[in-house]
């Protein structure tokens, strides 16, 4: 068995790595992590967007924006997918490939969640922070530009990066509607081999635990890292465990969800 | 594209029974799944509380990989994977039996269990150590004490992660179409293929997921109400 995996490694290693790239489209490892970064890259800008809608005090805005998070929370992805995939060529009038609609639905998708991690980065920094900002003269905007979301921007690293390991899991449904990612290069090695799947899907699942498993660590990292940096200034969000600083767990339950 | 008809698909008593079986073969394997993934996370986190490096260091390996390897994946190996090396015998009963609900149960329990033991560890983590050793004084053996004193409070303050990840259990269980169960998205192809009314199709559908997960999420806010104690915020 572990030959068979070393010759499945051996012979395909490009292939699940960048898909069948100068002859056709980019697939592997390299679209499933460029699928997530583009995903998640552009549903960040839109989701501070979304966080601010939703904070707003005009029923306009903050109610269009809670029915999207909630839609979104209570959709299952792939019935997303479907949507964005039927939809997204009735809107631009063309055949749309299944990368631009993967793309599509992860910006969607994951702006909601993101809102809800800055919404909840917000939410956490002492009211005073708001009031001392209006004090000095800056107007609600202008606080929340300049005072408000660094702050909370920077306390919210670790959770966006354990959204974007979240995304990566996520880009695995592509599989379902043909997006050349590694799932899909994965399954092409299994249709040729036809007689080792277990060895083929374990590969395929020892990459994503190794990828997902470094960055759910650099996130642990940076967030003792950031726990204790905050626990320099003010300790009002901490908890001192073992000497170590962490944020309370309550904030953390509540960012995470 | 015609206009907008939903009777169109639900009035015609076909493609509503293929509706309904979906439905029905979802909420089968989201609560089969369910029953499965908390019962595995309770053993999870009794081995855990056992003190044997080993046993802890085991069942964090086994929450690690079911964390970090995308649901679907787990699903795929399941099926295609781990079925193509149990004995024929077992092989053959299975796919008599819906072979791919029970591999969808299988996999998307064992990996949903992995998320409710880390919410339960979590919860009793925040009950204060001194409630354990309040209860102990009071003449608890430490399995009491942790039935009646501790594990109450745990679940209490578990619960929201708990209805979360409930919800995205279920909402998960669209996954196994990817490995061919019929459920509710698979119901759903199948209409669309034949009525053609892919935007009527979608809609129901959707509103299906949403309303159940609303319904999950209601019911656990009220839970967590009826169960935090009075007075406290």
């Amino acid at each position: 068995m572990l030959i068979n995996i070393y010759h499945i490694i051996a012979d395909n290693w490009l292939l699940l790595l960048i898909g069948q790239f100068p002859n056709g489209p980019l697939g592997g490892i390299a679209a499933t992590l460029l699928l997530s970064i583009l995903g998640i890259g552009l549903a960040f800008p839109l989701s501070i967007l979304v966080a601010l809608a939703r904070l707003s005090p005009w029923p306009v805005l903050s109610w269009p924006a809670t029915a999207l998070v909630y839609v979104m929370r209570g959709v299952p992805l792939l019935m997303i997918i479907f949507w964005v995939y039927f939809l997204l060529p009735l809107l631009i009038g063309r055949i749309v490939p299944g990368f631009l609609a993967m793309v599509c639905t992860l910006v969607v998708y994951e702006a909601a969640f993101l809102s809800e991690i800055v919404r909840a980065g917000i939410q956490a920094l002492p009211k005073g922070q708001m009031d001392a900002a209006r004090a000095l003269g800056h107007s609600h905007l202008s606080a929340m530009r300049y005072i408000i979301l660094p702050q909370a921007l920077y306390n919210m690293i670790p959770s966006i990066l354990s959204q974007f390991v979240s995304t990566i899991k996520e880009t695995t449904l592509g599989y379902v509607i043909n997006v050349p990612e590694l799932t899909f290069a994965a399954s092409q090695i299994n249709n040729q081999l036809l007689t080792q799947p277990f060895e083929v899907f374990f590969v395929l699942a020892s990459i994503y635990f190794a990828v997902c498993w470094t960055l759910t660590q650099l996130t642990n990292w940076l967030e003792r890292r950031i726990a204790a940096k905050r626990a320099g200034r003010g300790a009002s969000e901490l908890l001192v465990v073992d000497g170590v600083a962490v944020i309370k767990p309550e904030t953390v339950q509540e960012v995470r969800q | 594209m015609s206009s907008l008809d939903l009777s169109a698909i639900l009035l015609k008593p076909e493609y509503s029974r293929m509706l309904l079986d979906g439905f029905e073969m979802t909420l089968v394997v989201a609560i089969g799944s369910w029953l499965l993934a908390m019962s595995l996370g309770i053993l999870l986190l009794v081995i855990r509380l056992a003190p044997s490096r080993i046993a802890d260091r085991a069942v964090a390996a086994y929450i690690s990989y079911h964390q970090n390897v995308p649901t679907l994946v787990q699903l795929i190996l399941w099926y295609f994977g781990i079925s193509s090396l149990l004995p024929l015998g077992l092989q053959d009963w299975i796919s008599v039996h819906n072979g791919e609900a029970i591999f969808a149960v299988i996999g998307l329990g064992l990996c949903q269990a992995a998320y409710f033991s880390e919410d339960l560890r979590s919860g009793l983590r925040s009950v204060a150590a001194g409630q354990m050793e309040a209860a102990k004084a009071l003449g608890h053996s430490y399995v009491s004490a942790m039935r009646y004193v501790m594990m109450p409070q745990a679940v209490r303050n578990a619960l929201p992660p708990l209805i979360n990840h409930t919800v995205s259990l279920f909402k998960n269980s669209s996954l196994a179409v990817a490995i061919g169960v019929t459920e509710l998205m698979h119901a759903v192809k199948e209409v669309e293929n034949q009525s053609f009314r892919t935007f009527e199709t979608y809609l129901i559908a959707t509103l299906v997921y949403l309303v159940c997960s609303l319904l999950l999420m209601a019911v656990g806010a009220w839970l967590s109400r009826r169960s935090s104690p009075v007075g406290a915020t």
